[in-house]
């Protein structure tokens, strides 16, 4: 069964590790931090210039001077601080964030990202992805596997105009966790009932597969 | 004391003519300087050139001065919640100039600083970087960017003094912060206008050197965008 956007957002959880500070994007990775182990400390940081994001307020609660990135009343929890965005962005660039995950439109084997612009169509602009894409150590896009045509996102090269250049780690999609190396992608990971024959028939890129896939573990 | 305190709105953009520069702070409709954009609408100037990290949405912040056709050209980094935009952006009646938004923000911060240009990873292969000066550091590539230079910044904080001096709140401080002393005149909009003097000097976030004129907004509307809440168990 390939996962819903829940159980890719619960799979992603597990690449979150004690001490991280996390940047989500809009979509697929903002529900990341529902599924963040508890035992654990992480820091989620909203590049309009909040760090120590908590959940959204109760009603009647809500803020309007308090948002995260994608326009959302949200609380903040101890410890949380507020900069503006000049100063979000140096520690984004001087890569004190430790993990960004965040959603794409097209992914490639030399982990390239495009996200931003479908040319004489969809242009709604970049916001900080190129910022984030082009700073943060270690990626992570959530996406879908396919796009509503029915066509591969996971792709030899990118088709649409790019938010940033060979900056992908690794791709969570509803079928497959995969790994971006030198040499293309690798199958790390396949959805519980999902078969590796499955995962190549979705995908325009070459797989590297490596012996058994293990099957993703999400309860 | 340096006073910096005018009476109203209209005193404080009263130099802002057609064809000017204009740097307005916000993030989203979070923070935005809701009274002086209602004034620039009143006012009608046209032909502006606006930077601002959103455009507003359809029936506020700046969709309001697209809607009166009065923006021709809009350099932002994220547009997505204003269907005009994107309608005038489309047919090529309003120029628009997409800028990532930590290279936005730094562009701001740089004019304010004093900064003439600076070397960037954002954008480096991207269409954005096309025609730019581009220079490896430390193994990786930057782009050139220029800080932004402008007539007019208006900001919006949550408190300021006659001096000038501004603080801001939560996560309003956004690009307020670092537009402030960013273009040849700065003109700061607050919630609450004080006497010099009753703000802590620890407490300011931006200088009253930044701001040359400052007035309290006659209303906040305070819009919300994306209400999210979540239940009480």
């Amino acid at each position: 069964m390939a996962l819903d956007k829940n159980q890719i957002a619960k799979r992603i959880a597990q690449e979150v590790k004690d001490g991280y500070y996390v940047n989500l994007g809009i979509g697929i990775p903002t529900l990341v931090a529902n599924y963040v182990r508890t035992d654990i400390s992480v820091e989620f940081q909203s590049e309009n210039g909040v760090l120590g994001m908590g959940p959204f307020p109760f009603e009647g609660e809500e803020d309007a001077d308090i948002i995260n990135a994608g326009k959302q009343t949200i609380t903040t929890l101890p410890g949380a601080s507020f900069f503006d965005s000049a100063f979000s962005f140096g520690m984004i660039r001087a890569q004190k964030v430790d993990l960004t995950i965040l959603g794409a439109m097209e992914v490639s084997e030399n982990g390239d990202i495009a996200n931003w612009k479908i040319p004489g169509k969809m242009v709604k602009g970049m916001g900080g992805a190129m910022d984030l894409v082009a700073s943060a150590e270690n990626i992570i896009v959530a996406m879908m596997h396919v796009n509503k045509a029915g066509e591969s996102k996971i792709l030899k090269k990118c088709s649409l105009p790019l938010t940033g250049v060979g900056c992908v780690k690794k791709v969570v999609t509803e079928l497959a966790v995969l790994e971006v190396t030198p040499k293309g992608f690798k199958l790390l990971e396949r959805a519980p009932g999902v078969s590796v024959q499955d995962i190549i028939k979705a995908t325009e890129a070459e797989l590297i597969i490596e012996g058994e896939i293990p099957e993703m573990k999400i309860d | 004391m340096i006073s910096r305190k005018v009476n109203n709105v209209q005193e404080a953009l009263d130099g802002i003519q057609d064809g000017m520069t204009i740097m307005l702070g916000g993030f989203g409709l979070c923070g935005i300087p809701e009274n002086s954009i209602a004034e620039l609408v009143r006012k009608n100037v046209t032909n502006l050139t606006c930077i601002s990290n959103n455009a507003g949405v359809d029936d506020f912040g700046l969709g309001l001065l697209l809607q009166k056709r009065q923006i021709k050209k809009m350099i932002s980094s994220y547009v997505g919640e204003n269907a005009e935009f994107e309608r005038q952006m489309l047919s090529g009646e309003l120029e628009v100039e997409l800028t990532p938004q930590g290279t936005l923000a730094e562009k701001c911060r740089a004019a304010q600083a004093g900064i003439p240009a600076f070397f960037t990873p954002a954008g480096y292969g991207t269409e954005v970087a096309e025609g730019k000066e581009v220079r490896e550091f430390n193994g990786k590539m930057h782009v050139l960017e220029y800080a932004f230079k402008a007539d007019f910044s208006i900001v919006k904080a949550w408190k300021g003094d006659e001096a000038g001096n501004l603080i801001f709140k939560g996560t309003a401080r956004n690009f307020n912060a670092p537009m402030a002393g960013a273009a040849k005149i700065t003109i700061a909009e607050v919630e609450e206008l004080v006497p010099a003097g009753t703000l802590d000097p620890n407490e300011i976030h931006i200088p009253g050197i930044m701001v040359n004129h400052i007035f309290q907004g006659e209303k906040f509307e305070k819009r919300i965008e994306q209400r999210t809440v979540r239940q009480r168990s």
